[in-house]
């Protein structure tokens, strides 16, 4: 597979509802983004070329792949349903940041339930954003920084292990990222449903405290 | 019926499916989704709907028949079709089914086989609503016109 800098970001999804997992992805690709849907954590931890029984691995001296490391695909962005039978979307979260090979990886939450704690313990644990459903468009214009940090990250690991590879980030995507995060804020003020605004609102970083203010739970 | 006519019919039938509240803004979203690339998209959506749903009434059903309810599994299904009615927009099926939690929560019996009476009946009616009008837009496209956004 090429390393052009401008290879597609690759998102796995998690969901147990055929419905969701039809909706994400079109939603996905609809971003530009490469995508892969699963029915559940076992089957994404699969897919990740983690085992189950695989927690931290024992420390590995410099970058190199641990021995049961089968990940072939290079993944930017997890994104799970919450409640799903077996393993939830938190123990997937969890499986997946306890993991050295893994736990760089982004990973997003979805859940149709509006539950504060749930939300805290998910950001809590490493989740880097927390969607209500039904997700929309806009809320996919987020995911484009978490994955752009790991996506460099990956790149110089690469290097490192490979010869030569000149990595570059064109003028273009950095101007498409800027578009991007005007329309999103359009989209944002134009947005009649007061419950996801709220949710928008808050789950930036630095306004940790406000995060719930103004949300009320629907059951 | 002449291709302005069918498309003034689909536009004022779309209409009244959001007005009574069949449907609301999560459906547009998915239109929205549709494209020259992806044309059938919301029809297979709907038809994924479909077919769920009819499973889950069908273990809604069964499960309410038994001599023992077993009502976290009675709650884990109507999670289910709630979440996908949520997801393609077919609102009175969801209201429906978050009364329905409720009834399985407090664990009241009578309270959820009205709701599972009510849930089918809103379910056959957004079905068919919906039929309808993938029919009209059926139309539309046969007699060389375009379906209306």
């Amino acid at each position: 597979m090429g390393m052009a800098a401008e290879s597609q970001f690759h998102v796995l999804a998690v969901d147990d509802s055929i419905i969701d997992r039809k909706l994400i992805e079109r939603l996905l690709k609809t971003s530009s983004y490469q995508v892969t849907t699963v029915d559940s954590g076992s089957k994404a931890l699969e897919f990740l070329g983690l085992h189950e029984d695989d927690t931290t691995n024992p420390s590995t001296p410099t970058p190199c792949v641990p021995p049961n490391n089968h990940q072939e695909v290079e993944v930017n962005l997890v994104i799970t349903d919450y409640c799903m039978p077996g393993m939830t979307g938190y123990d997937l979260l969890k499986k997946i940041k306890e993991s050295s090979s893994l736990r760089d990886i982004p990973v997003v939450i979805m859940s149709s339930e509006n539950v504060p704690s749930r939300i805290s313990r998910c950001l809590e644990e490493g989740a880097e954003e927390f969607f209500l459903k039904p997700v929309r468009l806009s809320d996919l214009n987020k995911l484009k920084p978490h994955m752009m940090k790991t996506k460099s990250k990956d790149q110089l690991q690469k290097q490192e292990k490979q010869e030569e590879k000149s990595v570059f980030q064109s003028p273009k995507h950095q101007q498409q990222e800027n578009k991007e995060h005007q329309q999103q804020q359009q989209q944002q003020q134009q947005s009649g449903n007061n419950k996801r605004k709220a949710i928008e609102e808050g789950l930036s970083p630095e306004r940790t405290r406000r995060r719930y203010n103004g949300i009320t739970t629907v059951v | 019926m002449d291709v302005v006519q069918l498309q003034r019919q689909l536009v004022d039938y779309r209409a009244s499916l959001y007005h009574e509240a069949f449907l609301d803004e999560q459906f547009t979203q998915l239109q929205e989704l549709q494209d020259e690339n992806n044309p059938d998209f919301v029809v297979e959506v709907v038809s994924l709907f479909f077919e769920d749903s009819e499973r889950l009434l069908n273990e809604l059903t069964k499960a309410l028949e038994q001599q023992s309810i077993d009502f976290k599994r009675l709650d884990a299904h109507v999670h289910q079709l709630k979440g996908s009615s949520s997801s393609i927009g077919a609102q009175r099926v969801q209201k429906v089914c978050i009364a329905f939690r409720n009834d399985c929560e407090e664990q009241n019996v009578e309270g959820c086989l009205k709701c599972l009476q009510q849930v089918k009946h809103e379910y056959s009616l957004v079905k068919t609503k919906l039929e309808t009008m993938f029919k009209l837009e059926q139309q539309i496209l046969a007699a060389g016109g375009s379906v209306p956004m």
